[in-house]
């Protein structure tokens, strides 16, 4: 769950409450349905409050490229 | 002093080989620039055109032939134009004639901008580059944004604080360019073609502050229309101000009429992620306690019918129906003989009136013969001396015949 982005984390929660709202399933099925839902919100809402713009720098060295961070 | 030895010395031919032959072999003359004020300019039904090229104190005669001319697309040529020209120097034998065969001409001064705005624009649009089914839709919300803008200008921090308060999910690359001068569009063009092999970025923005039409010069570039048409990922430009156009404008996907603007068209605002984020926790409430609502009413009519169905409790219905039909005969049972007995009692009743012995009691007796017992009724049924026994209400009188008087 950590490793999803904020948009990865919506788009699985969108797909949680659409099966939710279908309900055609067994009721073990639909809580977990519903668990699910609630960590991926929990997660989204965390991303959210942690949000920090992070800049970076694209500089070619020698041979390739690379990145490294400024303070801007 | 007489010249004595003239076959010594060189002919005309001959010297103006010479001479044509050391301009020919000259490197400097061979890819000349040279600058100056068209006059006497001639075109000749054949296309070619001639012309001098002077300044103040020299003139250098200038042909540019017709399929130069056709290449280099200048415009009309005339008296008085400031032009620089590129091209090589020889000597035309036939008139002794040093010049200048032209290749390129261009026009100096601010004039000279425009037109060139003008025609790259004509060009690049002819070719497609601007056409409004080449431009690419933005990512709505882009995770990683490239930045192609001078570092130390406060456009990048306008842009990355507009990006930081609007959008802080999002990570900024920034590939630091040259914004201006004769060096800014091949540096802009590089900017954006690393970005492009990074290949993380998902919208790329192009930027820089205001400035003068100079300043802003590098965007008019087409080194940089082309590195902005050939770039995969989504360009946004940001250049100068509201009114100011420049043909990278017109190449991207997007223009934005500043670098602010520029970074606000990149991201969404994070508060309509958030409400709807909130709108989905909510149904996602919602949903699951309808969910449960209907497998609970699925229980209960479950329930209710397995326990129609159930023997016991049929066994019970039965039980109740049973009680409540006797309940009921007996109810039924118990009128018809009250009835009954009423009817009997109202019998009775009217028997006991009707009854002799009533009769008897108002003082009237019944007389009978005492030897056959048959009921005395008329005087000839007696004789003097007849044992009669009569019957009174406590007893019977046992009694002799006097008389009988008829």
């Amino acid at each position: 769950m950590d490793t999803l982005s904020f948009e990865q984390a919506f788009e699985q929660l969108e797909s949680a409450v659409e099966a939710l709202q279908d309900g055609q399933m067994p009721l073990e099925r639909a809580l977990n349905y519903y668990e699910e839902g609630m960590k991926l919100a929990q997660h989204c809402n965390e991303l959210l409050e942690k949000a920090q713009l992070r800049v970076q720098q694209l500089r070619i060295t020698s041979e390739g490229i690379q990145v490294l961070e400024p303070f801007e | 002093m007489l010249f004595l030895d003239t076959a010594s010395a060189f002919s005309v031919t001959q010297i103006s080989r010479y001479l044509k032959e050391l301009m020919e072999t000259d490197e400097v003359l061979q890819d000349v620039w040279v600058r100056g004020e068209i006059s006497g300019c001639k075109t000749f039904p054949s296309g070619h055109c001639y012309f001098t090229l002077k300044d103040a104190e020299a003139q250098l005669p200038c042909v540019f032939f017709k399929n130069a001319r056709l290449r280099s697309s200048t415009p009309e040529l005339r008296d008085g134009m400031a032009i620089v020209v590129n091209g090589r120097i020889s000597l035309y034998e036939r008139d002794g004639k040093m010049q200048l065969y032209v290749d390129t001409v261009e026009l100096l001064g601010d004039g000279a901008l425009f037109l060139r705005f003008e025609q790259l624009k004509a060009r690049l649009a002819a070719e497609g580059l601007f056409d409004e089914s080449r431009k690419r839709s933005l990512p709505s919300s882009p995770g990683v944004v490239g930045i192609v803008t001078s570092p130390e200008a406060a456009a990048l921090r306008d842009m990355l604080r507009v990006l930081r308060s609007r959008f802080p999910l999002a990570q900024a690359i920034l590939c630091p360019t040259l914004v201006q001068g004769s060096e800014a569009p091949a540096a802009i063009a590089h900017a954006l073609d690393m970005l492009n092999e990074h290949g993380k970025a998902e919208v790329i923005i192009v930027g820089r502050g205001g400035g003068s039409i100079e300043d802003l010069w590098a965007f008019n570039e087409e080194v940089v229309a082309r590195a902005i048409a050939r770039s995969r990922i989504p360009v946004i430009t940001g250049v100068g101000h509201e009114t100011d156009f420049t043909i990278a404008d017109l190449v991207a996907d997007y223009r934005a009429s500043t670098p602010t603007a520029a970074a606000a068209a990149a991201v969404p605002d994070i508060n309509e992620w958030r409400s709807r984020l909130g709108v989905l926790e909510e149904e996602l409430t919602v949903s699951i306690e309808s969910y449960l609502a209907d497998q609970r009413e699925d229980l209960v009519r479950i329930q209710r019918d397995l326990q129609r169905l159930n023997p016991q409790y049929q066994l019970e219905q039965l039980q109740q129906r049973l009680d409540d039909t006797t309940a009921l005969l007996q109810a039924r049972m118990e009128h018809i003989l009250s009835l009954r007995i009423e009817r009997l009692k109202g019998l009775a009743l009217r028997l006991h009136s009707l009854s002799p012995l009533l009769t008897i009691a108002r003082g009237f007796a019944v007389v009978r013969r005492e030897t056959d017992q048959a009921l005395v009724t008329s005087t000839d049924q007696v004789h003097a001396g007849d044992s009669l026994v009569i019957q009174v209400t406590d007893g019977e009188i046992r009694a002799k015949v006097k008389q009988q008087d008829s």
